[in-house]
């Protein structure tokens, strides 16, 4: 048992033996460490003024990826390499990165600037093609109140685009060799434990050391990516004194590619868990491509978006409309159920306290399968869904012999419309006539609320717009006459990022 | 070229500094993270930090009870101040009063400030804050403008101007429309959320850094409140992250509290806002109710105009008076009313103060204006763009000039010729058409398509704040610094200055010092608002640059011979008689030759008069102009909508850096772009802003902004002598985004041809897909 926190810094080891379990990433930069490049702009991982790259080996590869340091703890960056604006230029000489944002006029107040840097240096640093898209994406995490991000876009493509043969050409590069070593080094297989068992942050590997703190300590919180958790500590100023970090559990962060279904660790990241789900469709990639931002998704969990219980989670509506299970693990104990069973009602899962979500059983769509995924919010990225529709019908021929239409936004959990299921089976797809049953039964389905992002009356009109939609897409329409974005036939949101 | 054969430059060489497209002076420390910040700047030992407490139920009511001990037992707290507090005068308003810094026996808004704590950490302070116990007798608040006409109060008294006899005009016409609509309000979002560190100096003095606009406000309202004179209470920023209006009178209250607990405790203070609770403390754009009736005939001209625009102030005047004003002063933008009734109401409602936002009134005035016409063309069934046209100002050259419903003639047209040049590049009637023919064959995606208008009026309407102050030193090794009393907030003023000095020093841009705006350098200066910032410090800074370089001049001729009027001074180097020195060692010879190297420059603005109870004058040194031209598309199913193309051509007049001012016109157009169709501020019925943090407000990221966007400075020059003949730049662009909702309207309008759709800002999907379904399905339809 290790009782410090070790991480990489500009070639340099920091250890941290003394911390307060809640101690936010950034509070210890800027704080303690006084490096005062990296911003605070909102303190809830939406705003991206305070990226910063973590380095980390993946499969041996040394890899860059963008958090929100404000909403990520101290205590999960154990092991990893921390890079902030300030590491990036080399004597007086600009990272690319910047000296194209200098070059192209993408700062103006600039306090935004130091996490759009950030964020642009993990693209950066990714080896391959980067097209505006990518850039975009990239961006996605990052407000910019000033320059309306043109200059921005331009900037990252024009430095990317200068990287010889697609690879990544600054300090970073140069140094990888050395870091893979040093990050290796830190990687002891080591479980953390820092504090007291009044107050503690403990990151256990084995899940018998996680039973024991558990029995020992029911109240303690779990954490993952932190993406919600860090929000209770910042906004809601709850204390937390007993925080235990799931993302170290050895094989929690494992994917395994069946031949019938996937099957995603719970700890698996927002971000990978969409590279791996995309491939099935490209609706689904889009999805996945629009929650949060690059930065959250870095840090959040496929496990923790749906043990969080929220309504409003984009992940749940998605994996019921294609059936999937979970499992729950407690010492001496393992069961499996459907996911839609899990929610039982506003609040309140089918979860005790000392059961751990370890797995996700995704069963791959099968060929007479037709799915359409639509997020609706008031933006396009990075916005919580007002409405989230997923639907998957089975057809046999143009009959529809099942459908699995699972919404977010319209109850108090993630939902199937049960009514418009059962009206939709034994329509045709080519008889838009047969289909009014299904449509007027999803406004019964549901009796959605008014709040900030919608109202009742919307929520529901949308919803059955996004049926119509998929009705009216899965008899052949092109998605280039029914969407203003993402439309399907030019599926690059499918690829291989 | 442009130097005579013996090397001496030309007296009428082009400018090689300014007009020149440099980086931002900061460019390079905002990439590095080495811009200092207030939050950055190391912090004197002991400095406190500080948070602001409140009752976090009630918005309005009396305070029955406020209960601080379990406050001041916190750990860590050092100080828990309230009104009681307050030295002198408990207000900080910018002016007619009624802002108290903390509040006093009642609470007029949620989220007003109540008491401050003051803790060794940040930590402990905003755990602290939290254990306050208070009690409100509370009452239910007015929260809408339709609350606030029931309840029938205002903060200030309404206001009306009018040229001829509309209401006899509109009855004559052969047309005849009536409408109202809501426009909403806008939260800043400036990424630096306010802060300001206030430090104890000798004797009485605080000296305050803040994150402001307006450095001599937070000093003034300082001195009233700490009881001190003005001098004892010097402001400093450097630089601001983001402004927008946000910070021009609502930094004071925060900087105040700092400079209070400083007072009080005798140790240094910062106060930095969250983010949820700036969002809920501060005040944002007013939004408003707009109800109008317009005359016309069939080719769309106007006959006569009359509004009434129905401001929501929230419960102080704040800076209302001048904003509504600017509302009324653009209710015309580029169009000529023959005869017009312009009158407005400024609410009380008990929420927070709504204030200065970019454009400062004028996007409302605008918005209704676009949208009249709009909806005439779709009455008459003709194209916007001629409906447009017919009632434009005359351009500056035509026989006879337009004059405004306030009475000052429009002598500096452009439009007809800007516009005609966009309608060209934007290819505008071949796409309007190509989407009429889409729109017929598309059931569920609609295309719509507009080109629009911007008359933005330059200059302060409160004559007094037309002027500017300016200090520029030359070192003897000819360095040279430069201070003004305008802010940086991101916009690049302090490059466009720098270049400004450079340029009459005949120095490089890198020579020139920027320093921070502090009001014991430059002092009584006016707020860097009204996109005024380089108009007025351009010029201070000039004169003061030109008395010191009559000395060099001098100086020259002295060492070199030749007149003094023929010295030059380029390439950093000072000309006479054909031979040259260099700056430094003319600088060095006028220092050993005793000669001040230190000069102040002062700039009044010329020709503008105002007389608000008369209703009539010249309110406006010049306007400034642009138009733009916008495609969308929207989902007829789900309300959803996306830009697709944006084309610009704007008026900065000879432009003092064009990178600068196209920064600016992309940012103000996504800005505006996003209060017209994604920023949506929700209160709830008893008063509490429900969308207070980036998860909830949503401003344009990345993906809003079309790949396809053109942007082109039209070239041109003011017509009257400002700074080397450019013109501001910082708020009218942001008035170009309304093409995005005009070309959302029109969208909507090929559901329905003839109706006119009800579709307010923002023009968010649930809006949209609303005005889909009453186009639609009209009521009484099945």
């Amino acid at each position: 048992m290790r009782r410090s926190i070790r991480y990489l810094s500009q070639g340099r080891v920091i250890e941290v033996a003394d911390f307060d379990p809640t101690t936010t990433l950034l509070d210890h930069l800027r704080l303690d460490r006084r490096r005062t490049g990296t911003k605070e702009g909102c303190n809830e991982g939406d705003c991206g003024a305070c990226t910063v790259a973590l380095g980390r080996l993946v499969d041996g590869r040394l890899v860059y990826e963008p958090v929100t340091a404000c909403i990520r703890l101290l205590g999960t960056v154990d092991g990893c390499e921390v890079v902030t604006v300030e590491d990036l230029a080399e004597g007086g000489r600009l990272h690319p990165i910047q000296r194209a944002l200098v070059d192209l006029h993408g700062s103006q107040c600039g306090f935004c600037t130091p996490g759009i840097v950030m964020s642009l240096f993990t693209l950066y640093a990714t080896p391959g093609p980067v097209d505006r898209e990518a850039v975009i994406d990239r961006l996605s995490g990052n407000l910019c109140r000033c320059t309306g991000y043109r200059p921005i876009v331009a900037a990252a493509l024009e430095a990317c685009a200068a990287r010889p043969g697609q690879l990544p050409d600054d300090l970073f590069a140069a140094a990888a060799a050395e870091t893979r070593l040093a990050l290796a080094a830190l990687d002891d297989g080591e479980e953390v434990f820092i504090g007291d068992e009044g107050r503690f942050f403990a990151a256990p590997r084995r899940f018998d050391t996680l039973g024991g703190i558990l029995a020992a300590c029911p109240d303690a919180t779990l954490v993952a990516g932190a993406t919600d958790v860090g929000l209770w500590i910042n906004k809601a100023g709850r204390d937390l004194p007993r925080l235990v970090h799931l993302g170290r559990l050895d094989g929690l962060d494992r994917v395994e590619e069946r031949g019938d279904e996937i099957v995603l660790g719970a700890a698996v990241t927002l971000e990978e868990a969409g590279r791996v789900l995309g491939r099935l469709d490209p609706d689904i990639a889009l999805l996945f491509r629009r929650i949060a931002g690059v930065q959250v998704r870095a840090s959040g969990t496929i496990g923790g978006n749906i043990a969080n219980g929220s309504p409003i989670g984009d992940t749940p509506p998605l994996l019921i409309a294609l059936g999937a299970s979970i499992e729950l693990v407690r010492p001496g104990h393992v069961r499996r159920l459907p996911l839609e069973d899990f929610f039982i009602a506003y609040g309140r899962q089918d979860r005790a306290h000392d059961e751990i979500l370890t797995r996700i059983f995704v069963p791959r769509p099968r060929a007479n399968h037709a799915l359409r995924v639509f997020k609706i919010a008031k933006r396009h990225d990075q916005d919580i869904s007002a409405v989230l529709g997923a639907l998957r019908l089975a057809l046999d021929d143009t009959i529809i012999a099942e459908a699995r239409l699972a919404f977010g936004g319209m109850a108090g959990t993630p939902k199937r419309a049960d009514g418009a299921e059962a009206a939709l089976v034994g329509a045709s797809i080519a008889d838009p006539a047969s289909w009014r049953p299904a449509l007027d039964a999803l406004r019964a389905d549901f009796t959605p609320l008014s709040d900030l992002r919608a109202s009742a009356d919307y929520r529901t009109e949308a919803a059955v717009g996004l049926l119509g939609k998929a009705l009216v897409e899965i008899a052949g329409t092109p998605t280039t006459r029914t969407r203003v974005v993402g439309a399907r036939e030019e599926a690059s949101h499918g690829r291989d990022l | 070229m442009d130097a005579t054969s013996d090397g001496t430059p030309r007296p009428d060489a082009p400018t090689t500094v300014v007009g020149r497209a440099s980086p931002h002076e900061s460019a390079h420390l905002h990439v590095t993270g080495a811009a200092a910040y207030i939050d950055d700047l190391p912090e004197p030992a002991g400095t406190l930090q500080v948070v602001p407490g409140w009752c976090r139920t009630a918005a309005r009511g009396r305070i029955l009870r406020l209960d601080l001990d379990r406050v001041r037992a916190a750990p860590g707290v050092v100080a828990v101040l309230t009104a009681a507090d307050v030295p002198a005068v408990n207000d900080c308003s910018p002016s007619v009063g009624g802002d108290p810094v903390l509040a006093v026996n009642e609470v007029r808004y949620h989220g007003q400030p109540i008491f401050a704590v003051a803790a060794e950490t940040r930590a402990a302070a905003r755990r602290a804050a939290r254990l306050a116990v208070i009690e409100v007798e509370e009452e239910k608040p007015a929260v809408t403008v339709a609350d606030a006409l029931d309840r029938g109060t205002d903060v200030l008294p309404p206001y009306a101007f009018a040229k001829g006899d509309a209401d006899a005009a509109i009855a004559a016409a052969p047309h005849l429309l009536h409408d109202g609509f809501m426009i909403g309000g806008q939260e800043h979002f400036y990424l630096e959320t306010q802060i300001a560190l206030a430090v104890p100096g000798d004797g009485d003095v605080v000296r305050i850094f803040a994150s402001t606009q307006h450095p001599t406000e937070v000093s003034h309202v300082a001195a009233r409140v700490l009881g001190l004179p003005e001098a004892a209470v010097p402001c400093e920023c450097r630089r601001m992250g983001g402004g927008f209006g946000g910070k021009e009178s609502q930094a004071t209250q925060w900087a105040v509290i700092a400079a209070l607990v400083a007072g009080v405790t005798g140790r240094p203070a910062k106060i930095r806002l969250d983010r949820d609770d700036d969002m809920m403390m501060t005040g944002k754009r007013h939004d408003f109710r707009v109800d109008w009736s317009a005359g016309f005939d069939d080719s769309g001209r106007l006959a006569g105009v009359e509004v009434d625009f129905f401001a929501r102030c929230g419960h102080s005047a704040d800076l209302s008076q001048g904003v509504v004003d600017r509302t009324m002063f653009h209710a015309d933008n580029a169009y000529d009313y023959p005869a017009a009734r312009i009158a407005s109401r400024r609410l009380m409602t008990d929420t927070v103060s709504a204030t200065a936002y970019r454009g400062f009134g004028g996007p409302q005035g605008m918005v209704f204006a676009e949208r009249m016409m709009d909806a005439i063309a779709i009455r008459l069934g003709i194209d916007p763009l001629d409906v447009r046209r017919a009632n434009f100002y005359p351009d500056h050259a035509a026989a006879a000039h337009g004059v405004t419903p306030y009475g000052q003639v429009v002598d500096d047209g452009i439009l007809a010729a800007l516009v005609d040049r966009l309608e060209t590049t934007s290819d505008y009637r071949a796409r309007a058409a190509a989407i009429d023919a889409f729109n017929r064959s598309s059931p569920v995606l609609k295309k719509g398509i507009a080109l629009t208008p911007v008359k933005f009026g330059i200059s302060f309407t409160l004559a007094h704040l037309n002027q500017a102050g300016a200090l520029v030193h030359v070192y003897s090794d000819g360095s040279v610094s430069v201070n003004h009393g305008g802010t940086e907030m991101g916009q690049g003023l302090m490059t466009k200055v720098a270049q400004v000095v450079a340029e009459a020093f005949g120095l490089p841009l890198a020579t020139v010092r920027v320093t921070a705006t502090a009001t014991d350098k430059v002092p009584n200066t006016a707020p860097t608002a009204a996109s005024s910032g380089s108009d007025l410090n351009g010029w201070a800074a000039l004169r003061a640059a030109e008395t010191i370089r009559g000395r060099l001049a001098e100086t020259a001729a002295r060492l070199l011979g030749g007149e003094v009027d023929a010295v030059r001074f380029a390439d950093a180097r000072v000309w006479s008689a054909g031979r040259s020195l260099s700056f430094a060692d003319v600088a060095r010879e006028a220092h050993r030759a005793r000669l001040s190297l230190s000069s102040t420059g002062f700039y009044a603005t010329p020709g503008i008069t105002w007389d608000r109870d008369a209703a009539h004058g010249r309110p406006f040194f010049y306007f400034a102009y642009g138009a733009s031209c916008s495609e969308v598309v929207i989902d007829t199913f789900t309300g959803e909508t996306r830009v697709t193309r944006v084309d610009i051509l704007h008026d900065a007049g000879r432009s003092l850096n064009p990178a600068i001012d196209i920064g600016q016109i992309e940012g103000g157009f996504v800005q505006g772009m996003g209060w017209l169709t994604a920023e949506e501020l929700v209160w709830d019925d008893h008063g509490r802003l429900l969308t207070h943090a980036p998860s909830t407000y949503k401003i344009p990221t990345a993906h809003d902004v079309p790949e396809d966007f053109r942007v082109a400075l039209w070239e041109g020059e003011a017509r009257v002598e400002t700074i080397h003949r450019s013109k501001a730049v910082g708020e009218p662009p942001f008035m170009l985004a309304i093409s995005v909702h005009s070309a959302i309207l029109r969208a909507l309008a090929s559901l329905a041809p003839g109706r006119l759709p009800a579709l307010d800002v923002p023009a968010t999907p649930e809006a949209i897909l609303k005005a889909v379904k009453a186009l639609r399905h009209p009521e009484g339809s099945p």
